[in-house]
C-alpha cells in the first residue's frame, strides 16, 4: 500500500523542509520515496505545493485527484484550494493563520480565512486546526510552523511514520542549536 | 550501488559526473538550474563547471571543450536553446570528439516559461539523437547512456528532461565513486577538414548524417528503454517522459476499478532518430493507437508517419485528432481520462474529500516581488517620476517581470531576454514623442542586452535604459554573474580566488559602448531616484540609470518597520502605491508583518503622514 501526503501553503513557509524530513525518515526504513515541489516563480509568495508518495508500485512523483490520505495545509485557502487531492475519508492539518495575498488587501476583498476553516470543519472528519502563530510564539521561533503542523500530521496516524523516525531525521539535518526548538515544535500539540 | 534521494536535475548532474564529465556550462532557467549547481557542489576539482554569460557562449566552450576529447555537457532551459541555435546548427556537421550531451530541459504548462516549446522538434532539426528520460532513476541512467552514444558515433546528443523529471524528487540506485568512467582526453589534434566548417565539408558531412540517423534508428529499436508492454491485440497507448509514468498509475487504477480490456502501451524514450522498427511491430494488428504526449504530437506524427509508410491500417489518434489537450500539461488525471474515453471503459473519476459542495471563494494568490525587493523601489520611482507623461515601459525576462501586476503595473511589453531595449528603440522610431524605458536585470544585461545598447547607440535611438542591478540572478535561485566576481568553481575544495576578482562592470560598459549620461541610484533613496529619472526625461539620445541594490533574499534584513496606529489614517496610499506583501490592513489601519518586513523603508517614505517608523526612530 502506498502512503500519499500532500503539503501546501505560501511559497517561502517551509514546506519543503518538512516534505524532506518525511523523505529521509522513509528512505531511512528502506521504504522507497517520491516527491515533487514547486519550485521557480511560484515560490515567490505564490502558491505551493509538495507530493510525496512512500511505498512500493510507485511511478509518478504526483498525486492525482482523490489520492492523498493526508493534507498539511500551511495556510487555510491553500488546504482548501487542493482538497482534490485528499481521498473522501483522508484527513487535514491546517494552520487557522491566514497568509492575505497582496491581491485581497488591493481589492480589499475581506480574506481572513475563517470562512475556509469553516469549509473544512464542515467536511473534513479527520481536521486538526492549529493556531500556528500561538505555536510560534511560544516556541519562540516564527520558522517553527513546519515542525508544529508536521508534529500535528504525525499524531493523526495518516502517516506511515513514528514521531521516534522524524526525530532522528531531524536531528541529522538541522544545526544542533536548532534540534531543542525543532523537538519542542515538534511535540507542540501533543 | 547504493541509495540516494535525489531531485531529478541532481541525478542528472550525477549521472554525468558517474560518466566521466570533464567540463560543465550553462546558463541558469527554470527548470534546469540545479543541474550544473549539484555538478559544482560535488565537484572533486576535477570538473570545469561554469555560468557561461548565455547559452550560446556555454555550448561554444562545451564544444570547444569536447573537440579535445573530453566529456562535457551544456545545461539550459528550451527557450535558451533558441539563443544556442547558431552554434547548433552548425556543430552538428563537425561533431564532437568527447561525448557531448545538451541537457535542455522543457517545461509543458508552461510553468516558469514563456513558450511550450518542444526540443524534440529541435533535435529532429538539426539531426542529433534526443533522450527522453521519464523518472529520475530513468535520468540518471539515460544520461550515462547518452554520452557512451555521443563518443561511440562522435556527435552532440541532446537529453531533454521536462519540468517534472527535473523537480521530482526520488530514492534511487547511484553508483559509487569507484563504479564512475574516467575520463582522459587526447587533447585537440589539428585536422581543418575535421574542424573547420566549409560549404564542401558540410556537404559530405550531411550525407553521413543522414547515413548515421538511419542506423541509429535500428539502434534505438533495440535500445531497451524504448519498450512495449503487450496486453490488447488491438488498443494501444504511446506516450513518452513523464506522461508514461501518469498512464502507468492510470492503467493501475483501472485494474483496481475492475475494467477488463488494458491497452498495450509502447513507450519511446528516443523521440529522434524515431525507432522505426519497434513502431511497426507495435503497430502491426493494432486498430486504434491513443498518443499521449505533452507539447507537441512528435511520436504521433512519427507513427502516421510509419503507418503510411508500412501501409499499416491504424487509427492514430491524440493531440491532431483532439483526444488530448493541444496545449499545457498532462496529469494523473488528465491521462486517466484520456485513456478511459479511448478504451470506451466505465468507470467514474475518482471519489475526493472536495466532492460534494462548491468551494468558497478562493483568494486569487500571484507570484509577487518579494517584501523589501529594490525592484519595487525602482519601479515606483520612475512611475512617479513620469507621472503625467507619454511614456512606455519594455520590460524583461526575470524576477522584474513581476512588476506587471497592479499596483506597479510598469511592464508594458515583454518578449524574451533583452528584447526591450530593442523593443523600446522600435517603438521611438514610429513614436518619437514617447519617451522610451526598456528594464533590464544585471544578468540579463551581461546575456542579451549589450548588443541592444550597441544598436540604440550606433542607431542614433532616443531611450532610457533602467538596469535593475541587484548583484545576482534572482529569479533562478541567485546565481553569480560577470557582474558579480563570483564564479561557480568557487564551491570547489581547494579553489584559489584570484587577487584581483574579474568583476565586469555595468557603467564601463555602456561607457565604453558610448552612453554619454549615466546616473547610478539607490532605489531605497526614492527622492533621489525620482530626481535622477527626471532628470535623464528631460536629456536625449541614449541615457540609462542603474538602480543598484542587492536583493533582499540574499543579505540580511534590517529591523522591521512598523505603523504607529494611532497616527495611521488609513488612507491605504502604502498598499495602493507599492503593493508590498510585508502590508496589510485590519480595522482600516496598516499593519506590517515583522516577520517578512525586511526593513527596506519604501513605505515611510510613501506614507503621507509619517506613520510608519523604522526602529532607529522609534525613540
Amino acid at each position: 500500500m502506498n502512503n500519499n501526503i500532500f503539503l501546501c501553503g505560501v511559497g517561502g513557509q517551509g514546506t519543503v523542509l518538512a516534505s524532506k524530513l518525511i523523505a529521509s525518515a522513509a528512505m531511512k526504513k528502506g521504504i522507497p520515496v517520491m516527491s515533487a515541489e514547486t519550485i521557480g516563480m511560484a515560490q515567490k509568495g505564490g502558491s505551493v505545493t509538495s507530493h510525496l508518495r512512500l511505498g512500493d508500485d510507485l511511478y509518478c512523483p504526483m498525486l492525482g485527484d482523490g489520492m492523498a490520505d493526508i493534507i498539511i495545509g500551511f495556510e487555510p485557502a491553500e488546504a482548501v484550494r487542493n482538497l482534490h487531492y485528499l481521498k473522501p475519508d483522508g484527513c487535514v492539518i491546517v494552520s487557522e493563520n491566514p497568509v492575505k495575498p497582496v491581491t485581497s488587501m488591493l481589492k480589499d476583498t475581506g480574506y481572513d480565512g475563517t470562512e475556509m476553516i469553516a469549509y473544512l470543519k464542515r467536511h473534513i472528519k479527520h481536521l486538526t486546526i492549529v493556531d500556528c502563530e500561538s505555536a510560534c510564539r511560544e516556541i519562540g521561533s516564527m520558522k517553527a510552523m513546519n515542525m508544529v503542523l508536521l508534529g500535528a500530521a504525525l499524531r493523526s496516524g495518516a502517516i506511515d511514520l513514528s514521531m521516534d523516525d522524524i526525530k532522528t531525521s531531524m536531528r541529522e539535518r538541522v544545526k544542533p542549536q536548532y534540534v531543542e526548538m525543532n523537538e519542542r515544535a515538534l511535540d507542540y500539540t501533543a | 550501488m547504493k541509495k540516494a534521494f535525489l531531485m531529478g536535475n541532481e541525478a542528472i548532474a550525477m549521472g554525468a559526473i558517474a560518466a566521466g564529465v570533464r567540463l560543465v556550462a550553462g546558463y541558469p532557467g527554470t527548470p534546469s538550474t540545479e543541474v550544473l549547481e549539484t555538478v559544482a557542489k560535488h565537484n572533486d576539482g576535477s570538473i570545469y563547471v561554469e555560468w557561461s554569460t548565455n547559452e550560446k557562449a556555454g555550448m561554444e566552450t562545451a564544444a570547444g571543450a569536447a573537440y579535445t576529447g573530453a566529456r562535457t555537457m551544456v545545461t539550459m532551459k528550451q527557450v535558451g536553446l533558441n539563443v544556442a541555435s547558431d552554434p547548433l546548427m552548425s556543430l552538428e556537421y563537425i561533431g564532437v570528439k568527447g561525448g557531448m550531451v545538451i541537457m535542455v530541459a522543457d517545461d509543458p504548462g508552461p510553468i516558469s516559461s514563456q513558450t511550450e516549446q518542444d526540443t524534440r522538434h529541435f533535435a529532429a532539426f538539426s539531426k542529433l539523437p534526443c533522450f527522453d528520460p521519464s523518472s529520475v532513476q530513468e535520468a540518471y541512467d539515460m544520461i550515462q547512456d547518452a554520452f557512451r552514444l555521443s563518443e561511440a558515433y562522435g556527435t552532440p546528443v541532446f537529453f531533454r528532461p521536462t519540468t517534472r523529471v527535473c523537480h521530482g524528487y526520488a530514492s534511487i540506485d547511484v553508483k559509487e565513486e569507484s563504479e564512475y568512467e574516467a575520463c582522459d582526453p587526447e587533447g585537440f589534434v589539428k585536422d581543418t577538414m575535421r574542424w573547420v566548417i566549409f560549404p564542401r565539408t558540410s556537404y559530405l558531412n550531411h550525407k553521413k548524417i543522414e547515413e548515421r540517423n538511419k542506423k541509429l534508428s535500428d539502434v534505438f529499436s533495440a535500445y531497451d528503454r524504448n519498450l512495449i508492454e503487450s496486453a490488447s491485440p488491438k488498443k494501444a497507448i504511446a506516450t513518452h517522459g513523464i506522461s508514461w509514468t501518469y498512464t502507468k498509475e492510470a492503467l493501475a487504477a483501472a485494474k483496481k476499478a475492475g475494467t477488463g480490456d488494458m491497452p498495450s502501451v509502447l513507450k519511446v524514450s528516443t523521440p529522434f532518430p524515431f525507432p522505426e522498427k519497434l513502431a511497426v511491430d507495435f503497430l502491426r494488428g493494432k486498430e486504434e493507437v491513443l498518443c499521449i504526449e505533452e507539447l507537441d504530437p512528435v511520436i504521433e506524427r512519427a507513427l502516421v508517419y510509419v503507418c503510411g509508410k508500412y501501409h499499416l491500417d491504424v487509427k492514430i489518434r491524440g493531440k491532431l485528432t483532439h483526444d488530448v489537450n493541444d496545449a499545457g500539461e498532462n496529469t494523473c488525471g488528465s491521462v486517466l481520462q484520456d485513456i478511459t474515453a479511448f478504451m470506451g471503459w466505465q468507470i467514474a473519476p475518482p471519489a475526493t474529500a472536495a466532492d460534494d459542495e462548491t468551494l468558497p471563494e478562493l483568494p486569487v494568490r500571484p507570484p509577487v516581488l518579494c517584501a523589501g525587493c529594490p525592484h519595487r523601489a525602482s519601479f515606483y520611482a520612475v512611475k512617479q517620476a513620469m507621472k503625467g507623461r507619454k511614456t512606455i515601459f519594455c520590460g524583461d525576462i526575470g524576477c522584474y517581470t513581476l512588476g506587471n501586476a497592479a499596483p506597479l503595473d510598469m511592464v508594458d511589453t515583454c518578449l524574451c531576454m533583452g528584447a526591450g531595449i530593442n523593443m523600446a528603440q522600435g517603438v521611438w522610431h514610429v513614436e518619437p514623442d514617447t519617451t522610451c524605458f526598456a528594464f533590464v536585470g544585471d544578468s540579463t544585461f551581461f546575456a542579451s542586452a549589450m548588443t541592444g545598447v550597441v544598436n540604440a547607440v550606433y542607431n542614433e535611438a532616443d531611450m532610457i535604459l533602467v538596469v535593475l542591478d541587484n548583484s545576482t540572478t534572482a529569479m533562478t535561485g541567485h546565481q553569480p554573474h560577470p557582474g558579480t566576481g563570483h564564479r561557480m568553481m568557487e564551491l570547489v575544495p581547494g579553489y584559489v580566488k584570484p587577487d584581483i576578482a574579474n568583476r565586469v562592470s555595468i557603467e564601463k560598459v555602456l561607457e565604453g559602448i558610448g552612453v554619454k549620461a549615466i546616473e547610478i541610484a539607490d532605489p531605497m533613496d526614492l527622492a533621489s531616484s525620482v530626481a535622477a529619472v527626471r532628470k535623464l526625461a528631460d536629456m536625449s539620445g541614449v541615457r540609462a540609470i542603474i538602480f543598484r541594490l542587492p536583493c533582499a533574499v540574499i543579505i540580511k534584513p534590517d529591523q522591521p518597520f512598523a505603523v504607529d496606529q494611532a497616527s495611521c489614517i488609513g488612507c491605504r496610499k502604502c498598499i495602493n502605491s507599492i503593493g508590498c506583501p510585508a502590508i496589510t490592513f485590519e480595522d482600516g489601519k496598516a499593519h506590517i508583518d515583522s516577520a517578512s518586513c525586511t526593513g527596506c523603508s519604501l513605505c515611510s517614505q510613501v506614507c503621507p503622514v509619517g506613520a510608519i517608523k523604522g526602529a532607529a526612530s522609534d525613540e
